[in-house]
């Protein structure tokens, strides 16, 4: 493992069990992470995308540790999380830190803007009451916020404001790592810019690796420089954001990128391909690849074998018949 | 107002009365729907874009909220003045709506076609079996696998999307005139959003419904609409045919709007993307003059005193810009 991996995965999975309790039922099992080996690299922004039950926000919290992994490694510059005990991690927590998505539920509306600030910094032993009173004001300051509102409460703001101030609690201890899960798709357009461009200046100046999850693939072509697409619990395609978008591997890639709608009218296109169907239940899963029953191109093969993600130029793709083949 | 013209909404205002006095949330909306046209409505939170819906459907609550018109025309028809009552004898039949929300806006312990079916029930007394029969006409319409059995399912039963298809089949259920849909798939992946933009198209193609598409997405507005309204803190600031708004926009929210848009098709520009400063007004602290001046770059003396008029530019478009009414003409 080189230096300037800052998170590794090897064969991470997360399954959760539903039904077969006390109220019967069968008992089955969603694989919302399965299998998945990645690397995120040093002061990249690394986008994580896939429509909604693919597991993207799973994975990013079994990175933190935020939920458990049921097997397989999670790294943090080499050091192995699963295996940590509670207070080795919870030493490592300020290193690794996620704002998301929503900014009306993921402040405390009875705290102050100078509490939600200084609570990491107290649990952490950041320094004396003065120093974190000085960090919290820098911070807010940081995030293009006047310092004077420490005094204020959540519902004193804006939307993109709270996103402001979720962004600036997450960087109270100089973390290394930050998940953003879908942190901009709350907001309006004009907003979302400006919220983007606060992230990026701050990886710039602060060295931040980012895993950057959303749906928004116009998002990510404009702010991230790696792409993992997922489907059903996996890892299908990873590349450049430049060589993914001009040149899709994987079919599913290719499809969720003609899906989205494009804002130029003389564009328009009623013969784009479109995806049939519906994703199949993550309790369910169809045999060989996951993708084959909405596949264009699916052969026989795909109905039984299920593709591994494979090296290819560069890039990495989980496909019989990779597009440039 | 040409034949061709289905609605057509001259002034229209609503107001709120709170604790801190009186709020307009719709300031002097004006604009027309043609038939078998597919006409937009994009602005962001707080734009008055789901007000314009809930004003022209009478579905403002009561008695906080006024709603007020020179005019709201319904195929030749005048329905400004009439009354709840007289409201829901349309409401369903002549003017149906879509909500973004599937699974909210379906109740979750009655079958699926029961509820599809219910205006039919209300505005033409049908019994159950025509009803049910209808249900599955529509369903097929709509596109929804396996109609038969979908019937007695349950909302929860249901994907996203086919609760979507299910709320537009119930839309529809009574050929109304106009069919407004508000972020109709904004709740949906983008896979499942194609689809069901591309129905909402064939439907137009084929019943010829008039559709109001209610949305924040820019992308949308330009794969869907024919013509469109760009809202702003309750105001309507530009209007134009699509092509003209995404080739001349001419009010400088709109050019900001669409250099903010994040871009899908093109490589990334740079570091930062253009965004436009500062933040929607405060519908209850307006800033005097053009409601945009705080944000706006080609700001000028006269937008910090007084607000504009939506002014004609081109035919089929008008911008409410103190820039292209340089005399502070009032038209």
């Amino acid at each position: 493992m080189t230096e300037d991996v800052v998170i590794s995965t090897r064969d991470l999975t997360r399954h959760f069990h539903v039904g077969g309790g006390f109220l019967g039922g069968p008992a089955r099992v969603v694989r919302a992470v399965d299998g998945v080996t990645l690397d995120i690299r040093a002061r990249e922004t690394f986008a994580l995308v896939g429509e909604s039950g693919c597991g993207k926000t799973t994975l990013g919290r079994v990175m933190l540790r935020l939920q458990e992994p049921s097997s397989g490694t999670v790294a943090y510059r080499g050091t192995d999380l699963t295996g940590l005990d509670e207070a080795t991690m919870n030493g490592l927590r300020k290193k690794l830190q996620i704002v998301f998505q929503d900014p009306y539920a993921s402040l405390n509306p009875r705290m102050r803007v100078g509490e939600i600030l200084s609570e990491p910094l107290r649990s952490h032993g950041f320094g004396t009451a003065g120093e974190i009173r000085d960090r919290c004001a820098e911070l807010l300051e940081m995030v293009g916020l006047r310092r004077q509102y420490l005094r204020n409460y959540p519902h004193q703001f804006s939307g993109g404001q709270r996103q402001r101030i979720g962004i600036a609690r997450a960087l109270a201890n100089r973390p290394d790592f930050v998940v953003c899960d879908e942190s901009v798709s709350a907001l309006d357009v004009s907003i979302q810019a400006q919220v983007l461009n606060l992230l990026a200046e701050l990886q710039d100046q602060l060295s931040l690796t980012y895993l950057f999850i959303t749906h928004d693939l116009a998002v990510v072509r404009q702010f991230a420089d790696r792409v993992g697409v997922m489907f059903l619990g996996r890892v299908v395609e990873v590349g450049t954001t430049e060589e993914l978008f001009a040149r899709p591997l994987h079919p599913y890639t290719m499809l969720l990128m003609a899906a989205v709608p494009r804002p130029d009218p003389r564009l328009r296109g009623r013969d784009r391909p479109m995806m049939q169907g519906e994703i199949p239940s993550p309790m369910n899963l169809p045999s060989g690849c996951r993708f084959h029953t909405r596949c264009p191109f699916a052969r026989e093969i795909c109905r039984t074998e299920d593709p591994a993600l494979q090296d290819r130029d560069g890039r990495a793709v989980a496909c019989h018949f990779p597009l440039d083949g | 107002m040409t034949a061709e013209t289905i609605l057509s909404v001259r002034g229209l205002c609503t107001d709120f009365s709170g604790d801190r006095g009186n709020v307009r949330v719709l300031d002097d909306v004006s604009f027309d729907v043609g038939r078998g046209r597919i006409v937009g409505v994009v602005g962001e939170s707080g734009s008055g874009k789901s007000m314009t819906a809930l004003s022209l459907m009478g579905l403002v609550p009561q008695p906080q909220g006024r709603v007020s018109a020179r005019s709201i025309t319904l195929d030749g028809r005048d329905i400004t003045r009439l009354g709840p009552a007289g409201m829901r004898g349309i409401r369903g039949r002549d003017i149906a709506m879509v909500f973004q929300e599937p699974m909210t806006s379906l109740n979750p312990v009655r079958r699926v076609w029961e509820q599809v079916g219910e205006p039919l029930a209300i505005h033409h007394g049908l019994g159950r079996r025509a009803i049910r029969a209808r249900v599955l006409e529509m369903f097929e319409l709509v596109g929804i696998p396996e109609p038969q059995t979908r019937l007695d399912a349950y909302p929860h039963q249901l994907s996203g999307g086919l609760r979507q298809r299910a709320m537009i089949a119930m839309g529809l259920i009574c050929e109304p005139k106009l069919l407004i849909a508000d972020e109709p798939t904004t709740a949906l992946d983008v896979t499942t959003q194609s689809q069901i933009l591309h129905l909402m198209r064939d439907l137009r193609d084929r019943v010829g419904t008039s559709i109001i598409l209610i949305t924040h997405d820019l992308g949308i507005i330009a794969e869907m609409c024919d013509e469109v309204n760009v809202m702003y803190a309750g105001q309507l600031v530009e209007q134009a045919d699509v092509f003209s708004l995404f080739e001349t926009p001419s009010h400088p929210y709109t050019r900001g709007l669409l250099a903010s848009i994040p871009r899908a098709t093109e490589p990334r520009a740079g570091r930062r993307m253009p965004s436009i400063p500062g933040m929607v007004p405060n519908l209850a602290r307006l800033p005097p003059g053009c409601r945009f001046n705080p944000r706006c770059g080609a700001a000028m003396p006269v937008c910090l005193q007084r607000d504009p008029v939506l002014t004609g530019i081109a035919p089929g478009h008008a911008a409410r810009c103190w820039l292209h009414s340089p005399n502070g003409d009032r038209t």
